[in-house]
């Protein structure tokens, strides 16, 4: 089997009396995306900060390429190839799209105590800053300020800057979140396409692409994994069914 | 078109007061060159807070510390007999980096109010240390007898040679923070004020970059000090009271933050402001104050704002 990229092993976090991760181990395999489900509040989003290293966890351990990253900082962590989108869109809203795209290339590039290379004029980043930047289909944008792209624009521009710092892992969380029809099927096409180079770590509330996506799903509730496993499984799975997937009938969710 | 218009304006500007000597020398106005050798002198100054306050989005309000150690500097190596400006010079540029080094170290930790609320404690932790020293003249200060030396080359006694001197240092000054604004360092710095928590996301430690920029724009204040102990013969606690931190951010943002022309222009219409509303009434403040209130509220952008076009 091949080895784990990034390796999870009874991770805790606890706010106060609040457990928010409960001794949750995963592994992420390169050219494998791995989804994250589970009820609002189950601690998706938390599980995906105290990977970039934004949360320090209680108890447990993170381990990127068997590099034990427990507590290392999230600079540290990116440049071991970890990219992390944000479900709270989260850019350099008076930046261009195409600076963002290229502060991210830039980051890519090493460290940028280059105190006398004129930047503006640099196709060692704008070249490739181009290339992410038509790869998500925002060529067209380029020079508007990011603040002014439409929400799924920004998501769009958020998924090409994560790849534009030649990651190896990366971290979605819901980056499908408020897109449109179109512009989701556009984005899981390109998953599918690109997802061999990278582990992908996937927290999406649309089932839909989920299931479309996912080579295995892990299902937290309450900060628990509560199953995990290849998405066939994980729909037959009939806790799940009752915890989670069966909440959007309203007749199952009575009975609970 | 924008872009080239403010590259115009500035243009003009530095021409403009490349030409003051001659101007005043011309009208017989010889007052207007000491004003304007103090403008050029305080615009490096301004030139440097905008640095940190308008690119790098780190609001210092104990700027004027920086000007206080260049000065005393100059001052107390003048006063031990240390007239060479090969000896005054690097000590008071060392000097400035080396705190803007160890307290930008401490205050970086902080952000947003904290930040501001700290700057100004450390300028007035040295204000207070100023007037406390008995030796280099406490709250009278320190007069300095001889400008600094340089082997005989340059006179720095001769008015429109020190005026030449601070000019060139201000076009130094801008071109520096030119290539830093468009270098890989100085997106960093903007990207910083942009979104910290994305740069670092992306990878970028920003911790190390903002205090970089902290300690050139400390060491390029520490010059705009040593030019002004120079130019007025005069070195005083004065030098370092928040009020003085206060001009230089008033500089910034009247002129416009995160432009090069801003900081300069607004050095110039602070001045010029104080100069010609002084004479009408003593209580000048009492109409500048609501200017600038007008300026907050209606043209954020400040000077640079009315030529139009986005930040370059």
């Amino acid at each position: 089997m091949r080895e784990a990229l990034v390796e999870v092993v009874d991770l805790v976090k606890t706010f106060g009396g609040l457990v928010a991760t409960d001794e949750v181990s995963l592994t992420l395999h390169q050219g494998e995306i791995h989804a994250v489900i589970g009820p609002n509040g189950a601690g998706k989003t938390t599980l995906i900060s105290q990977l970039s290293g934004r949360l320090k966890p209680s108890g447990g351990k993170i381990l990127i390429s068997g590099r034990d990253v427990t507590h290392l900082p999230v600079a540290a962590r990116s440049r071991m190839g970890l990219a992390r989108s944000f479900q709270i869109t989260s850019l350099f809203f008076d930046f261009t799209a195409l600076d963002n795209v290229a502060i991210a290339v830039q980051a890519s590039r090493g460290h940028s105590f280059r105190f006398w290379q004129d930047v503006t004029t640099d196709e060692a980043i704008y070249g490739p800053a181009r290339q992410f930047l038509s790869r998500l289909g925002l060529e067209a944008r380029a020079q508007v300020p990011a603040g002014d792209l439409s929400y799924g624009e920004q998501r769009q521009l958020e998924l090409a800057m994560a790849l534009a710092t030649k990651p190896r892992v990366l971290l979605l969380d819901e980056p499908m979140a408020g897109m449109g029809h179109d512009e989701s099927a556009k984005i899981i096409a390109l998953l599918r396409e690109i997802k061999n180079d990278y582990a992908i770590l996937l927290v999406e509330h649309d089932m839909k692409a989920v299931f479309a996506l996912a080579d295995r799903i892990t299902v937290l509730v309450n900060g628990a994994v509560l199953a995990s496993g290849p998405p066939e499984s994980i729909r037959g799975n009939p806790e799940v069914r009752r915890a989670y997937l069966g909440e959007t009938t309203p007749k199952e969710g009575g009975v609970r | 078109m924008t872009l080239n218009r403010r590259l115009i304006a500035t243009a003009l500007l530095l021409v403009g007061l490349g030409l003051i000597p001659i101007i005043a020398k011309s009208i017989g106005y010889l007052f207007l060159l000491t004003l304007f050798t103090r403008i050029v002198i305080l615009a490096i100054a301004a030139v440097s807070l905008d640095l940190i306050l308008g690119f790098g989005g780190m609001i210092s309000f104990g700027h004027a510390v920086f000007l206080g150690i260049g000065g005393y500097a100059v001052g107390i190596a003048a006063h031990h007999g240390y007239y060479s400006a090969l000896v005054q010079w690097p000590i008071g540029l060392a000097a400035s980096a080396l705190f803007g080094l160890i307290t930008g170290a401490l205050c970086l930790r902080t952000r947003g109010v904290y930040f501001i609320m700290i700057t100004l404690a450390f300028s007035q932790l040295v204000y207070f240390l100023s007037v406390g020293i008995d030796s280099y003249g406490s709250d009278d200060g320190l007069t300095i007898y001889k400008r600094s030396t340089m082997g005989g080359l340059i006179d720095l006694g001769n008015k429109t040679t020190f005026y030449y001197v601070c000019y060139a240092s201000l076009l130094l000054c801008l071109f520096l923070a030119w290539r830093i604004v468009r270098s890989p360092f100085g997106r960093v710095i903007q990207a910083a004020r942009s979104n910290e928590n994305r740069l670092q996301v992306l990878g970028i430690a920003t911790d190390r970059y903002r205090l970089v920029a902290y300690v050139i724009a400390s060491t390029m204040c520490g010059l705009a000090g040593i030019l002004l102990a120079n130019h007025t013969d005069f070195i005083s606690p004065a030098l370092i009271h928040w009020t003085r931190s206060g001009d230089l951010m008033i500089m910034v943002v009247l002129g416009g933050m995160g432009t090069l022309f801003g900081p300069v222009a607004g050095t110039i219409a602070l001045l010029v402001l104080e100069e010609v509303l002084s004479t009408i009434t003593e209580h000048w403040m009492i109409v500048l104050g609501p200017l600038l209130l007008l300026m907050a509220l209606f043209k954020r952008g400040g000077l640079s704002a009315l030529l139009g076009g986005r930040k370059a």
